[in-house]
């Protein structure tokens, strides 16, 4: 998975005595007996580019809608600078949204568009005009000015809809699924010309998405959410890494997961037996675990590589190749162990044609290190 | 045998065809039929004129046109002023249409999704009982002991019974009433579609709901206003049963003329001619109203 931040901005923000620039309390919204967020805490720093990542329905909508003045929490508070703003509603926040449908409103030029925030502060019409171009040039649609939303390509409206959101030079920008309408290519392009705009700006940014790709991308953290709960909040590369539930190890990217308990511990090395393997899988883990506890081992694909006789690797299994799935770059393998369940094990390919490939029904032997792989708990 | 492009081709040229056909056959026929009427000269016959094409012995053929009723017409003050208050007393109507209207439209247009209907239906039920017999009610309600004076008299409210009856306030409270569904309609038809989203948009960008409406909901259903006002303007300025039911001597309108003419004066090119002169009057609304549907069309895209 590709990231386009620079890793040394990952960890800028982490001043422990600064005030967060959101902070959600114990938030909680109840539709019915459904709810849709429940007893969500996050911190949000000054400058991030925060990420709400999840299947539809899990509640990220909700929150940024929470985040933005349109719902009102059934409990909790969020404050925002530090400031209660719970009650407070929307068209008082020092927020901005980029929504899903980008809502241009459709009898305004484009122009009247990105004006109309700064019109509702009663800004004077020569800065006004200032700040228009300005925003217009941000976004390179300034050719574009006295079109009508209906007159726009789809990656035009989005552009304007990104640059009437920041037009108030809000302290955070909200983005609903801001890529979702976008064809794959246009998408791509413009992660990257959001980062760099975010990094421009230094604007906090909260988006959301169900695209773990794209959140991957773009972030400085991943809040994953399911069924209103926060499942994990991490940075990009963490949240890869180390999953610190089921549920994240499945959700973002492909993961081989062996259900067993704990044999034994010795200091960061742990022994666990497993129900589809032959041996002990052996995982580095730093946090104490008790002998006979059920946990879970975690491999990625990637991390999973073909064995020859004379390696030296303790995590060993075999099995028979059952499915193969070139996608270009990478070849996913399905391999079936003697117990009957599936590993996946990715390799890339980088010989147009390997002399000696690896094909249906063949048997294989499996490795990985011990501290590629990790001890799911939950 | 036909190619499958050619058959689709004539099929489509059919279609469109009918409503073409029926178009010339109940409204410019009729209306070339009027027109002729109105350039005859009155006579004391049946029917009551000369035709412009006569027969005066075997095979031989005149044509003659009269071009009178129009010049009287503009000639006559009696007709001006009948046209210029049948336009004022449209144009105050679908004032007061929208000043009642739109509100109504508005709350059903926001209204949970179940009510609307409903609410719509209590719009429309009226229309269930014939239009003739609800004017006839109001006779009942603004005359001089009527509901509404007892009703006001028992509140003290007045000790004089109003007089509302046969003046022109009574005919601006009888075409309110029965021409409001037809601006209703179609205003809340254009409220319905509107995407709530930009409300919040607005809202999202320092707007107050109040301003929001002036801004994003009020620019936005013009369309529908337009549409709604041309719908009760149009016909309000032919009416002639509104007026002559509760209207007075004073109340002069170009429908009533109309109906005067060829039913009290049996003058048939008189009567005719002024529908004609109706109808080309009517021609410019109608046409500014096609310019904001086709307007509204496009921004709908």
């Amino acid at each position: 998975m590709s990231q386009l931040r620079n890793q040394s901005v990952e960890f800028q923000w982490q001043d422990p005595e600064e005030e967060p620039i959101v902070r959600i309390e114990g938030v909680s919204k109840v539709y019915g007996t459904m709810y849709a967020n429940d007893d969500i805490n996050l911190t949000i720093h000054r400058g991030e580019f925060f990420s709400l990542l999840g299947p539809s329905g899990c509640g990220k909508t909700t929150l940024l809608r929470i985040l933005a003045g349109f719902e009102t929490p059934t409990s909790g508070k969020v404050f925002i600078d530090g400031v209660d703003v719970t009650q407070v509603p929307a068209y008082e926040r020092s927020t901005n949204m980029m929504f899903q449908s980008y809502a241009l409103f459709p009898h305004m030029t484009v122009e009247d568009n990105i004006a109309f925030g700064l019109k509702q502060e009663r800004m004077e019409k020569r800065a006004r005009q200032e700040r228009v171009k300005e925003m217009l040039q941000l976004v390179q649609i300034d050719k574009l000015a006295k079109r009508k939303p209906h007159q726009l390509s789809g990656g035009q409206r989005q552009r304007v809809a990104l640059a009437r959101a920041l037009a108030k030079h809000p302290k955070i920008l909200l983005l609903d699924e801001p890529l979702g309408a976008l064809d794959k290519k246009l998408r791509e392009q413009t992660q990257f010309e959001l980062v760099n705009l975010q990094e421009r700006l230094g604007v906090t940014f909260i988006i959301v998405t169900h695209d773990q790709e794209e959140a991957m991308t773009m972030s400085t953290r991943i809040a994953l959410m399911h069924e209103g709960r926060v499942e994990q909040v991490d940075p990009p590369r963490r949240m890869y890494e180390f999953p610190a539930t089921r549920y994240s190890a499945e959700f973002i990217g492909l993961v081989n997961l062996f259900d067993g308990h704990v044999i034994s511990q010795e200091d960061d090395r742990v022994l666990i037996q497993c129900e589809d393997t032959e041996q002990p899988i052996l995982v580095r883990h730093s946090q104490p675990l008790t002998a006979g506890m059920p946990v879970t081992v975690a491999i990625r694909p990637e991390k999973v590589q073909v064995m020859t006789d004379s390696d030296d690797q303790p995590n060993r299994i075999k099995g028979i190749i059952k499915e193969i799935a070139y996608l270009g770059d990478v070849s996913i393998y399905h391999v079936e162990l003697p117990s009957g369940k599936r590993v996946k094990f990715t390799q890339s390919n980088i010989q147009a044609l390997a002399e000696q490939p690896i094909t249906w029904e063949q048997e294989v032997q499996l490795g990985w290190r011990y501290n590629s792989c990790g001890v799911l708990t939950q | 045998m036909m190619l499958p492009q050619a058959i689709a081709q004539r099929s489509r040229a059919l279609i469109i065809a009918v409503p073409w056909f029926w178009l010339a056959l109940f409204f410019v026929l009729p209306f070339l039929f009027v027109l002729k009427i109105s350039l005859s000269e009155p006579a004391l016959a049946q029917p009551p004129f000369l035709d412009v094409i006569r027969e005066i012995e075997d095979g031989l053929v005149t044509i003659k046109v009269n071009f009178g009723t129009y010049i009287l017409l503009l000639e006559d003050s009696l007709y001006v002023s009948a046209l210029i208050g049948s336009t004022k007393v449209a144009a105050i109507s679908t004032f007061f249409c929208l000043l009642v209207g739109y509100p109504m439209a508005y709350a059903i247009s926001v209204a949970p999704k179940h009510f609307r209907l409903p609410l719509l239906m209590l719009v429309m039920l009226p229309f269930w009982t014939s239009f003739l017999i609800r004017v006839y009610a109001w006779i009942g309600i603004l005359k001089g002991n009527g509901f509404l004076n007892q009703f006001l008299l028992w509140l003290g409210v007045i000790d004089q019974p109003l007089e509302i009856m046969h003046t022109v306030n009574a005919v601006y409270i009888g075409v309110v009433y029965s021409y409001l569904p037809f601006l209703i309609l179609p205003l809340y038809a254009t409220l319905v579609r509107l995407d709530p989203i930009l409300l919040e948009a607005a809202a999202d960008l320092g707007c107050r709901p109040w301003k929001q409406f002036l801004t994003i909901t009020l620019p936005q259903s013009m369309p529908g206003v337009m549409a709604g006002s041309m719908l009760v303007f149009i016909p309000v300025m032919g009416e002639f049963v509104i007026p002559d039911l509760l209207g007075g001597p004073d109340t002069l309108m170009i429908g009533k003329m109309l109906w005067m003419e060829f039913f009290n004066n049996k003058d048939w090119p008189m009567a005719a001619s002024l529908a004609a002169v109706l109808l080309v009057v009517l021609i410019v609304p109608f046409v500014v109203m096609r310019h904001f549907e086709q307007k509204a069309a496009e921004e709908l895209q």
